[in-house]
């Protein structure tokens, strides 16, 4: 198997650690791959650049970063700005109208999706941004089946936020669909 | 779905080894990135009948373990940096007075309060000699979740068997990091119980008298037998002692029972040592990063290996004189300025011949970071 190196980034708050995690989580419980998370962030509840490395595979991981990332998903202009010089050529490149301007010339599949809005439109809550961009990733790659990660959100969120969630993830995953 | 297959922080799985060996009392405060620890012991141990305290500050957290554990109970603290400076004068203390806990030092990058969510592995000589005073001291560390288990369960082990505080020496990395770890079943490691005296009510106890093997018996503090327990130079009674030959004897002691039994407590791994010209020397997460190096060139048929220190102290001496006898180079890993390089080139015959890959920025060394000072050794400049 390819190993997949995944790199979330954003701003603190938005969930992209949480994202990244039930991912990895999903593919180590729920189909028997190998992976790893890591995640660097500063000192600070919410706002600063938060970044999640995850790395999938079928052998043994030892170094648990990730320097070139295959997919790259910016959820800020500041992690845009910061990590697109980053993304393995050839590599896919997912950001979100509402937060980023793209403007940069990358060596990579580029995809600009409305997930943001579609949360906003169709669910209300921005709480699930991060479920939905999950969702969105899910549908435009197939590193791991959508039912290994709907396992892991019945594990992870409290019952009365599951069918928000849910719904969240099948709208993103139907947007991945549409702009593979 | 196999239950006991996890997919866990290193903080956690560290809860989740010492809750196997039986812990039952946990007092912290919290500190990044350490934190985890705390959390899962708040939300586990009461489920258990357990007892969780969090106290007002990093002293008084290791000063209600040490009181916790004369009573009898397993116990732990977990810290960074800056609460592991705190706690060096009771560390002191348990130490001296030879009451077994566990101590965790995930460490940060940076000194002082340096960079709280970073990592750094600059604290190795804080724990051998962070606290005054002539001491020996086992520091363990570990560098993926299976074996920060195992080794979490072999410090609770050694705390019991020798009586004394053990620390285990975590990063950043291997602390936040997540990846899959198979939980043992009870049973699967053997653990060490304390060693509880065998004299009676009413009979004269002397706590500080040690068996013929060394071991220390203890009686749980606030049970049969009334006796005192001191950080000052104390004879077999536990009482003050200002008697040369007491207090020699006590020093001795407290250092031989570590140092003696080195071969004992040391811990490592080694990968591609038989037929290696340039071995690698590294611990906790850096490991992981000179592992990567090691299984590449591998590849390519270099013969280049890696022995990954799980004891750091006492340091494993003729370990690593035996596995260094035959390299041509040896490159110590570390993400500090030196604190192992300094242990590795007491050991081998030819101390100019062993070189540093360090980074001291708060960054995790990459694979990139290792290979550039090999390049300079080989001499094909960076």
């Amino acid at each position: 198997m390819e190993r997949h190196r995944l790199v979330f980034s954003g701003s603190g708050g938005q969930g992209i650690i949480t994202a990244a995690v039930i991912l990895a989580e999903a593919a180590v419980l729920h189909e028997n791959l190998i992976a790893v998370q890591t995640q660097s962030y500063g000192a600070e509840a919410r706002g600063g650049a938060t970044r999640s490395d995850v790395i999938i595979s079928d052998s043994a991981i030892y170094f648990p970063k990730v320097n070139q990332p295959n997919v790259l998903i910016c959820l800020s202009q500041e992690a845009y700005n910061k990590f697109s010089p980053i993304i393995r050529p050839g590599g896919l490149l997912i950001t979100d109208t509402r937060y980023v301007k793209t403007y940069m010339k990358v060596d990579a599949r580029q995809r600009e999706l409305p997930m943001y809005q579609t949360v906003m439109e169709k669910i209300g809550k921005p709480i699930v941004f991060n479920i939905c961009m999950l969702g969105a990733l899910i549908g435009l790659t197939d590193f791991v089946k959508s039912e290994s990660v709907k396992k892991v959100l019945k594990t992870r969120i409290p019952s009365d936020f599951l069918e928000i969630n849910e719904k969240a993830l099948d709208l993103g995953i139907k947007l991945g669909n549409a702009y593979k | 779905m196999n239950e006991n297959l996890k997919f866990i922080q290193g903080n956690e799985v560290c809860v989740e080894a010492a809750l196997y060996t039986g812990l039952d009392f946990f007092a912290g405060y919290p500190i990044t990135p350490s934190t985890e620890i705390m959390e899962h012991m708040a939300k586990r141990l009461p489920k258990i009948g357990g007892k969780f305290l969090q106290m007002e500050d990093e002293i008084a957290s290791l000063c209600a373990i040490i009181g916790a554990s004369l009573t009898g109970h397993k116990v732990m603290t977990a810290t960074s940096g800056p609460g592991f400076s705190l706690m060096q004068e009771a560390l002191g203390y348990a130490i001296v007075a030879e009451i077994p806990c566990v101590i965790v030092n995930v460490q940060r990058g940076g000194s002082s309060t340096g960079i709280p969510t970073h990592v750094g592995q600059g604290d190795v000589m804080q724990a051998r000699w962070g606290t005054h005073g002539d001491h020996a001291i086992i520091v363990m560390t570990a560098s993926n979740h299976q074996d920060v288990f195992a080794i979490t369960v072999d410090a609770f082990n050694m705390a019991e068997t020798y009586r004394t505080p053990v620390i285990l020496l975590f990063d950043e990395v291997v602390g936040h990091m997540r990846e899959r770890i198979f939980i043992p079943k009870k049973g699967e490691i053997s653990l060490v119980e304390r060693l509880r005296t065998s004299v009676k009510r009413g009979v004269d106890f002397h706590p500080y008298l040690p068996r013929e093997d060394g071991r220390l018996p203890i009686s749980d503090f606030g049970g049969v037998h009334r006796y005192n327990v001191t950080g000052l130079v104390h004879d077999m009674w536990g009482f003050p002692s200002d008697n040369p030959k007491i207090a020699y004897g006590l020093v001795r002691h407290l250092v031989d029972k570590i140092q003696n039994n080195t071969d004992k407590i040391a811990r490592y791994k080694e990968y591609y040592l038989e037929d290696a010209k340039t071995i690698l020397i590294s611990y906790g997460s850096a490991a992981r990063s000179a592992l990567h190096v090691v299984e590449n060139r591998r590849g390519r048929g270099e013969k280049l290996g890696l022995l990954e220190l799980q004891t750091l102290w006492p340091f494993p001496h003729s370990l690593v004189q035996e596995k260094c006898a035959d390299a041509k180079y040896v490159v110590v890993v570390e993400m500090n300025t030196g604190q192992i390089l300094q242990s590795v080139k007491i050991c081998v015959d030819r101390p100019e011949r062993v070189f540093l890959a360090n980074r001291i920025d708060g960054v995790f060394i990459t694979p990139t970071d290792i290979r550039n000072i090999l390049r300079l050794i080989e001499g094909k400049g960076v």
